[in-house]
């Protein structure tokens, strides 16, 4: 429909006429925020953590398991030089000797999911599984954050979040904290 | 001329004050768009509808 629509206001005289093609599902599943949406349905974007530490795959696991443990997290997500999700440092990882490069130890693939999908069905699969945590990618494959299953079953029971991501207003993409206390990874 | 973008570009060109124009139906506009966007249905695009927009500055459709 789009590249119809850009031809024609090509046509009409207009000069610079940009096609978003991949158009407004790319951009929700990315979980930029919407105007107008008379959705009420939480999604993963509501829960989902940013500030999660990350790796690339040449670091040393010493180094960056200082850097995770300093910032209150014992997980760490190995991205690309493109930002996208290629593995994952946790628990027994960590147990390597810390001279080892990343790419060598992390668990390869982990599952990710879409910022856009619905909240209370993903903790229902992620308590079946025992799973604490999951990664948010963008339909490319590009980090946007973590889903922590306890910040998450808060806000499906609608508990106060300790700690939770939002929408930037007027920043598409961007995101700030809510005016609350910070906590500990667990 | 028509240039493809990606969400990349488009959050640069936002932040340019490009115009975003929805151009699909009014019900799928309704239930979410991009900030800002104005909603031109592709069946009533024509030199009157599109007279709100400014034909010097960018504009991305969707």
């Amino acid at each position: 429909m789009s590249p119809r629509a850009a031809c024609r206001l090509d046509a009409l005289g207009f000069e610079k006429v940009h096609d978003y093609t991949t158009g407004i599902a790319d951009w929700k599943a990315a979980g930029l925020p919407l105007e107008g949406s008379t959705t009420d349905v939480q999604q993963v974007a509501d829960a989902t953590r940013p500030d999660v530490p990350t790796s690339r795959p040449d670091e040393l696991l010493g180094t960056v398991w200082q850097r995770t443990e300093a910032a209150g997290w014992d997980e760490a997500i190995v991205v690309d030089c493109n930002g996208i999700v290629i593995g994952r440092l946790r628990g027994r990882t960590w147990t390597h000797d810390t001279d080892v490069r990343v790419v060598d130890v992390m668990e390869p693939g982990p599952t990710t999911v879409r910022p856009n999908g619905a909240l209370a069905p993903l903790v229902d699969r992620m308590e079946e599984r025992g799973t604490k945590l999951v990664t948010v990618t963008d339909p490319q494959g590009v980090l946007i954050g973590v889903l922590v299953l306890q910040e998450a079953q808060r806000l499906v029971t609608g508990e106060p979040p300790e700690q939770i991501w939002v929408d930037c207003e007027g920043c598409p993409g961007q995101w700030k904290l809510q005016p609350s206390k910070p906590t500990a990874q667990s | 001329m028509v240039t493809d973008i990606d969400r990349q570009t488009l959050l640069e060109l936002i932040d340019a004050g490009a115009q975003i124009v929805d151009v699909l139906p009014d019900r799928e506009f309704n239930n979410g768009h991009i900030p800002g966007a104005v909603n031109i249905p592709l069946k009533t695009l024509t030199t009157e509808t599109v007279s709100i927009l400014r034909r010097d500055k960018p504009v991305v459709v969707y």
